[in-house]
């Protein structure tokens, strides 16, 4: 009986064969993308167009780059900064929230855990305006603060640190410190940090791939001369006569950060998808 | 019962104190960013506000009464219901089948894994780039495979509902693969032993994934629901880099609320009326959000019986 149980949950070819269906489709758009990117002009709309890459993408990559509507190393620049600062700062404030309301006894901690998780249901959109007209009055327009201020700590994240600090930490090791005469910020830095390690590490690469594809809030605060990257990208097509290979290429010099840590640390990130489940 | 020294009442005192001084900062933060905010958006939506004149006086429901009144509005729903049905619907069946399939013995799970999260960090700005291209009207690649077939061409840009397909695949394509993990993970969390009951009991693979997967993730299941209504009713990034020039269409056949919300505010310099589609939009998502939670819950508990 045991062996047919085992035997339903081993896949067949036809898991293979959907699965390889639903990776085919992941690649394929940015496959074409980039044919037409190192194609010419008219790549996009070469309904012969070929398999194999043509030879132009350096050069129309050159192009987006160095296209002056755009300022693409600017927007680079901001992209990193605030991606960095803002993945840094969620996970500082997630894991000292987290490690509150996983191991420390106060006032209100059940009701302030729920509220927070209630505040993850309230639309962004909602607040744009009023938070524009703050922006404006600190002269926050076209500014990374404007961008990196209201994302240096959020629901998912408090909440995220919690459920794992509550189950990999064990309570006695902080009750042994504080015997010991550690300060609340010392076990912190000493015990807890270096548990929560790899639901940190989870937090900072989501956090990391939201800031850097957020769109909404840049584009409403930021100007043309100070962009994020997708700013910047949707700029590349504001032209009457667009050209999608320096578009795509652009486009794709955009994605190829994301793509990069992905490739490194996307095992741990699929790994840490897991590890985060099983209790 | 010891009496403490100055030192210990102090290092007490912090101790008791420190929680809050851990968890402030979210607390602050949502004040300045989020509640703040919320409350002001009421405030704004009843005052005629535009952007360089600020606050031009108190006006009651007049926003309201003008954005109900503005056929625009009701296309802007009518779009926005229609590319979240047409985007979550498909994007949660697929995810389940994907999550299922990725749930069983494979054979290089991280790579599999790692395939299916991969559109998850290109750019929603970029897939619309890109998508906008290959769902050209004129000999886009979309068009140019279906003739092969003998179909079309499809109107990707000009026909309401192709428009609000292209844009719904441009979500799908970023989001099922992230959602088949979300869904992954909590299927693993479900004991293999409720499996071979279910196989001692004579379940086919269907109905174990009826009576076994489906009950055993229902909070997870709820919660990819919820967000991705909240995520499809508020989408803007798709729609707004669907053409080049960023109106959503002609005839507005995939302005969506969002859309609609910025083009007021940011086009019209009319904060009121923008401050009121706000307010609308949270109250249909709301609503949503409650159907939601219903339906998901019936669904889910049925399997048990």
């Amino acid at each position: 009986m045991r062996n047919l149980a085992l035997a339903q949950r081993r896949p067949g070819w036809l898991g293979y064969a959907f699965l390889g269906l639903v990776l085919l489709l992941s690649i394929l758009p940015l496959y074409w993308s980039f044919l037409v990117a190192s194609g010419d002009a008219q790549s996009a709309r070469d309904p012969n167009l070929s398999w194999f890459p043509g030879g132009h993408f350096i050069e129309n990559a050159i192009n987006a780059i160095s296209n002056p509507a755009v300022n693409f190393w600017k927007a680079l620049g901001n992209s990193i900064l605030v991606s960095v600062t803002v993945s840094a700062s969620v996970v500082f404030f997630s894991t000292l929230a987290g490690y509150a309301f996983a191991k420390l006894k106060f006032r209100g901690r059940g009701p302030l855990l729920v509220f927070i998780i209630a505040t993850m249901a309230v639309p962004t959109q909602l607040g744009v305006v009023p938070l524009y007209l703050l922006m404006a009055q600190y002269g926050w327009i076209d500014t990374m603060q404007a961008i990196i201020v209201p994302a240096l700590v959020n629901a998912f994240g408090v909440f995220w640190m919690t459920q794992y600090i509550a189950q990999a930490l064990p309570d006695e090791i902080i009750e042994a410190a504080r015997v010991d005469g550690a300060s609340s910020f010392r076990s912190f830095r000493s015990i807890v940090l270096p548990i929560a390690r790899p639901a940190a590490t989870m937090l900072a690469l989501f956090t990391f791939v939201a800031s850097w594809t957020n769109f909404f809030w840049p584009f409403i605060v930021l100007t043309p001369q100070n962009p994020t990257l997708p700013v910047a990208l949707s700029l590349l097509q504001a032209n009457y006569f667009v050209d999608y290979s320096v578009v795509l290429a652009g486009t794709l010099l955009a994605t190829v950060p994301l793509l990069v840590l992905f490739v490194v640390a996307g095992k741990q990130l699929v790994s840490g998808i897991m590890q985060g489940a099983i209790k | 019962m010891t009496t403490l020294t100055g030192r210990q009442r102090l290092a007490n005192v912090s101790y008791r104190a420190t929680p809050y001084v851990y968890i402030s900062p979210f607390f602050i933060l949502f004040a300045v960013v989020g509640l703040f905010p919320l409350v002001y958006t009421a405030w704004v939506s009843l005052h005629e506000w535009s952007l360089i004149g600020g606050d031009g006086g108190w006006v009651g429901l007049d926003n309201y009464a003008a954005v109900l009144g503005d056929r625009k509005f009701w296309i802007a729903l009518r779009n926005s219901l229609s590319i979240f049905l047409l985007s979550s619907v498909p994007q949660l069946i697929f995810a389940l089948l994907i999550a299922s399939a990725l749930d069983t013995n494979l054979r290089g799970k991280t790579f599999w894994r790692m395939g299916v999260l991969l559109p998850y960090v290109v750019a929603p700005v970029a897939v619309a780039l890109i998508f906008g291209q290959l769902f050209a009207d004129q000999f886009g690649a979309i068009n140019n495979l279906l003739s092969v077939f003998g179909i079309g061409p499809v109107g990707w840009h000009v026909d309401p509902l192709a428009s609000h397909v292209a844009i719904a695949t441009m979500v799908n394509f970023r989001w099922t693969g992230y959602n088949s993990l979300v869904l992954l993970a909590a299927m693993q969390a479900i004991p293999r032993d409720y499996y071979e009951a279910a196989v001692i009991d004579g379940a086919g693979r269907i109905r174990q994934f009826l009576s076994v997967t489906i009950p055993g993730i229902r909070p997870t299941l709820i919660f990819v629901i919820i967000t991705s209504t909240i995520g499809g009713l508020q989408i803007f990034d798709e729609p707004r880099l669907y053409d080049q020039f960023g109106l959503g269409g002609a005839d507005s056949q995939w302005l969506t609320l969002t859309l609609y919300l910025y083009n007021l505010g940011w086009d019209r310099f009319d904060f009121g009326k923008a401050s009121a589609v706000a307010w609308l939009l949270f109250l249909v998502i709301a609503i949503f959000g409650l159907i939601n939670l219903l339906a998901s819950r019936r669904i889910s508990t049925e399997g048990t019986k």
